[in-house]
């Protein structure tokens, strides 16, 4: 379910008066992808419920003075985001989310430089990738969940937000607050990745 | 003249070219490479087959008892309310 720009003034009158239903229309419309946001932050689903609800609690509460600047969506992610942060620095996990853009600098190439010594191309791949057999939807899945899992945080968020949630790169960009070629610089990394780990599963 | 991409050089433009972010010169320049050469073909199809998988591990469907809860704190949001 899409909640579409128009309706957002009239959701958030309606929330304002405390309407049940626009509030479950919300629910019904970002709660699952804010939980596997969540969880791209912290470690048990348990941890992501509560971060989720505390988001929805800063929602209500936040919304009187909600001005409409931003889309509705970012601005409930964006409050998802920094809840699940502090959640995720108080769990002490091992990788702090200090800055998403340090992740977007340096050199990374999508694919391992000793793949292109083609001796009659330079530049050129030394062998073609081979195309790849079909696969059981559910293999695929549990392969792509696994790598995407293994990413560093940055290239995790906006490959999650991005691919699996279908967020534009504008959305991204607001959310994250990030630069539109920070975003795509992550999003290519992690896309890379996740190709990689493809290709090594289809090769096994 | 302008140079032909390599395809180490155009694997690390993909994403700029399925964002769109590629100016028109390089666009066609990865387009042309595209037609000739296989490899680099069947690679840009491995990004657009990963981005589908990826689509797909979305399952939309809140947990009844998860929705109760939310419906319940709203209620009681409500409640507490000036």
């Amino acid at each position: 379910m899409v909640v579409v720009r128009e309706d957002e003034s009239a959701l958030v009158a309606a929330l304002r008066r405390g309407d049940e239903r626009a509030f479950m229309q919300l629910v019904d419309a970002y709660a699952p992808s804010m939980r596997r946001v969540a969880l791209t932050f912290v470690r048990t689903p348990a941890v992501a419920d509560e971060v989720v609800q505390e988001t929805w609690l800063g929602v209500l509460g936040g919304i009187q003075r909600f001005e409409g600047r931003a889309s509705l969506k970012t601005w409930i992610f964006r409050i998802l985001t920094n809840v699940a942060k502090t959640r995720a620095l108080r769990e002490a996990r091992s990788t702090p989310f200090s800055s998403f853009a340090s992740e977007a600098e340096g050199d990374e190439p999508a694919v391992e430089p000793e793949r292109f010594l083609n001796p009659d191309h330079p530049g050129g791949w030394t062998s073609f990738p081979e195309p790849w057999a079909e696969l059981e939807a559910r293999e695929m899945r549990g392969v792509v969940e696994q790598a995407i899992e293994r990413l560093p945080p940055a290239q995790r968020l906006v490959i999650s937000l991005r691919d699996v949630e279908g967020f534009s790169a504008d959305e991204v960009c607001n959310v994250l607050e990030l630069s539109e070629t920070n975003q795509r610089v992550l999003l290519h990394r992690a896309r890379s990745k996740v190709r990689a780990a493809l290709e090594e599963y289809m090769a096994s | 003249m302008t140079e032909e991409l390599t395809c180490r050089e155009l694997v690390e433009l993909v994403t700029d070219y399925l964002e769109g972010a590629l100016p028109p010169g390089d666009a066609a320049r990865f387009e042309r490479h595209l037609a000739i050469c296989p490899g680099c073909t069947t690679y840009v199809e491995q990004i657009r087959e990963t981005v589908r998988q990826t689509g797909r591990l979305r399952e939309d469907d809140l947990e009844p008892a998860a929705r109760d809860a939310l419906l319940a704190q709203f209620r009681n949001w409500k409640d507490l309310a000036p």
